[in-house]
């Protein structure tokens, strides 16, 4: 039978199919953050039982975490408390424990592939909708609740419905000045917030053949955005030359037999999908959010679209623009706003940062804005400072934080202001994402510069050009 | 954890018509800190349903005496968003035991059915018959029948068939959980662990 990239790894990991019922899926790797592990964590001890596989399970601190003096005692005693019980709960059940602090600290989803944790073919789950980043490897990677965390836990395994197949192919080139944050905003732009719901994505064709790592990452970061389960992409040379020597990757036999399984990890020709979507990449713009979910984005060149050209409920549509201080009709260039945020799962990694770098060199930052720059990891960090980017940033007048989720959902004290505008490389522009009353419009990293140094939405290739 | 068991619900019903719900307005995420699942349904719709001073905003349905009941009936597309099960959590603790809408979020989905949470989906007809007959009558009652899979407004008698998979439709009735029956299976699995290639 022809079968597709994600069948083959989900297939290879069902322990058993309950007659009617979801199947028992192994789970290779679970990752794990102190937000939604506690009350998890608080089950086994209820149930008498320990983590039944510790060495498949890393621990992370990102969501609480601050970004500046991580050297000092967290001052939230909410967050200390919570931070302090992953570490505790780490410790008892034998679970490597990247703390605030630790060299190998960062955002879940950053140092798992930075550390080889991320393996193509592989399961991986974690309590954070945002693990959908991982399928950039080729792995089956989603987001889970607490209850499911507690089964990972306890018995390496969730019980999960297999999810119907969708695939989206672009190919042709991008245009000069688009990113993949563009393109993903763009997909989900066209199918809407909800139009994967209930769906695995495979992305296919050039454009993210051609793409870095990295950018394959970003996109399938954003999956979730669409309601997909996950998003993957086929391994290639490019993934085995990433995760090839990284601390967890296999070594020796142990890489030469996972190989023989990852040669075998595509879509055979003529495979079905229930729903297939076809993009032309060269049609693909910079893009920016005008509204309150990530669906809602645009072409920079584009405006806000009129509530008759808009499917679905005109009320939920004005209610987002209302929040948003916008109205149909209008052009998001040159809209004044407040701060800028660079970081996140989505767009933390480094060759965000170097892109950001390069457009803000030799330019200054708007008086007006306030501008967040946070490393998705210290790896990411230590390069920032390795590659010469922190003396471009700061010449321009740009400081660098500490690594975490920050401002991307506001948990630590990086919130965004009651009724002021961020330009954010992040994932999410629901009402009060990055503070409470908070404005969000999601970008790349280049826009997000664009945006730094003008004060106001700008056309990235505009400053390139010039 | 251990939850009610769900049978045939009889219940008035609160109705949010909006669509695209997402969990960061379900519960934001500077509720999330707990170590222990208590209290979240203080803190339930917080950003709408109070004003930054702590005080209730009037207009919003959880402030209104007028609408109550076990029921949550929701627009298009509800819980969509982040993975957050403090949002199931909070629905939960405040009182409700059923969400209805025309589509849900997966793993919004997925929270509910783990912790007793009835989540019905409604073609978007029969919602739109929902919310008309809440308006018409804020005492409206509404039967969420699981055994039968089959939610019914009792003013009018109209009715329609709801989906849930079998073995989550028994766990709910049962008040089951997943893990009890991953527990029983840990054998197999470490068998299993032994072939894996990762």
């Amino acid at each position: 039978m022809k079968k597709t990239l994600f069948d083959k790894v989900w297939d290879k990991h069902i322990v058993q199919q309950i007659d009617q019922g979801p199947d028992v899926l192994f789970i290779d790797r679970h990752m794990v953050h102190e937000v939604t592990s506690p009350v998890a964590f608080l089950g086994l001890k209820n149930r008498d039982i320990k983590v039944m596989y510790p060495e498949r399970t890393f621990a992370t601190a990102d969501h609480n975490t601050p970004t500046i003096n991580q050297h000092l005692p967290v001052a939230d005693p909410l967050s200390a408390k919570q931070l302090d019980a992953l570490e505790k709960n780490a410790k008892e059940h034998g679970i490597s424990y990247w703390g605030l602090g630790h060299e190998k600290n960062g955002i879940v989803h950053v140092v798992g592939p930075e550390y080889g944790i991320t393996l193509p073919g592989a399961t991986i789950v974690c309590g954070d909708s945002h693990t959908s980043t991982h399928g950039a490897f080729g792995a089956i990677a989603f987001g889970i609740g607490t209850s499911e965390v507690e089964m990972v836990l306890s018995t390496q395994c969730i019980l999960q419905p297999k999810p119907k197949k969708m695939r989206i192919t672009i190919n042709g080139n991008l245009q000069f000045g688009v990113t993949p944050k563009d393109v993903a905003l763009f997909i989900i732009s066209q199918l809407t917030t909800s139009g994967a719901t209930g769906h695995f994505v495979e992305y296919a064709g050039d454009v993210f053949k051609n793409m870095s790592m990295e950018g394959r990452m970003t996109v399938c970061n954003l999956s979730i955005e669409m309601g997909a389960r996950g998003g993957m992409i086929a391994p290639d040379e490019k993934t085995f030359h990433y995760i090839k020597g990284r601390e967890f990757t296999p070594e020796g036999a142990d890489w030469d037999k996972a190989m023989e399984y990852w040669q075998e990890l595509f879509t055979d020709e003529g495979a079905s999908f229930d729903k297939e979507f076809i993009f032309d990449g060269a049609a693909i713009e910079p893009m920016i959010t005008f509204g309150t979910n990530p669906g809602m984005g645009i072409g920079i060149s584009k405006d806000i679209p009129t509530t008759d050209a808009i499917e679905g409920g005109a009320a939920t549509y004005q209610k987002a623009l209302d929040y948003m201080g916008y109205n149909e009709g209008e052009s998001m260039i040159g809209k004044s706003i407040d701060f800028v945020f660079v970081g996140s799962c989505t767009n933390g990694r480094i060759e965000d940062f170097r892109a950001f770098a390069e457009m803000v060199k030799g330019r200054k930052k708007a008086d007006n804005v306030t501008a967040w720059l946070v490393p998705g990891s210290h790896k990411v960090e230590k390069a920032i400072k390795e590659e010469g980017l922190l003396e471009i940033l700061q010449a321009s007048g740009f400081e660098l934080r500490e690594p975490g989720c920050s401002a991307c959902l506001a948990m630590n004290d990086d919130k965004v202001p009651k009724g002021k505008y961020a330009v954010s490389t992040s994932n999410r522009n629901f009402e009060g994402r990055q503070g409470p009353g908070s404005r969000t419009l999601l970008a790349s990293p280049i826009m997000a510069a664009a945006a730094a140094i003008t004060g106001k939405v700008t056309d990235p290739r505009t400053l390139i050009n010039s | 954890m251990a939850y009610d068991k769900f049978n045939i619900l009889k219940s008035s019903a609160v109705p949010l018509p909006i669509e695209n719900v997402d969990t960061d307005q379900i519960i934001p995420a500077r509720f999330l800190k707990a170590t222990e699942r208590v209290g979240f349904g203080d803190n339930l719709f917080r950003d709408w349903r109070y004003n930054s001073d702590d005080t209730p905003k009037k207009d919003f349905v959880l402030n209104n005496d007028t609408f109550s009941g076990k029921i949550l009936v929701g627009g298009k597309n509800f819980g969509s968003g982040s993975s957050r099960e403090h949002a199931a959590w909070a629905i939960y603790d405040y009182g409700f035991r059923c969400v209805v809408s025309s589509f849900f979020a997966d793993i919004f989905r997925n929270n509910c059915l783990n912790i007793g949470v009835l989540p019905v989906q409604v073609s978007p007809v029969f919602l739109e018959q929902i919310f008309a007959a809440i308006e018409a009558d804020p005492n409206s009652n509404f039967t969420v029948d699981l055994p039968q899979q089959k939610i019914s407004i009792d003013a009018s008698g109209a009715a329609e068939h709801f989906e849930i998979n079998p073995y989550k439709k028994e766990n709910m009735t049962n008040g089951f959980d997943d893990i009890d029956y991953l527990l029983n299976i840990k054998e197999e699995i470490r068998t299993f662990s032994q072939n894996t290639p990762l």
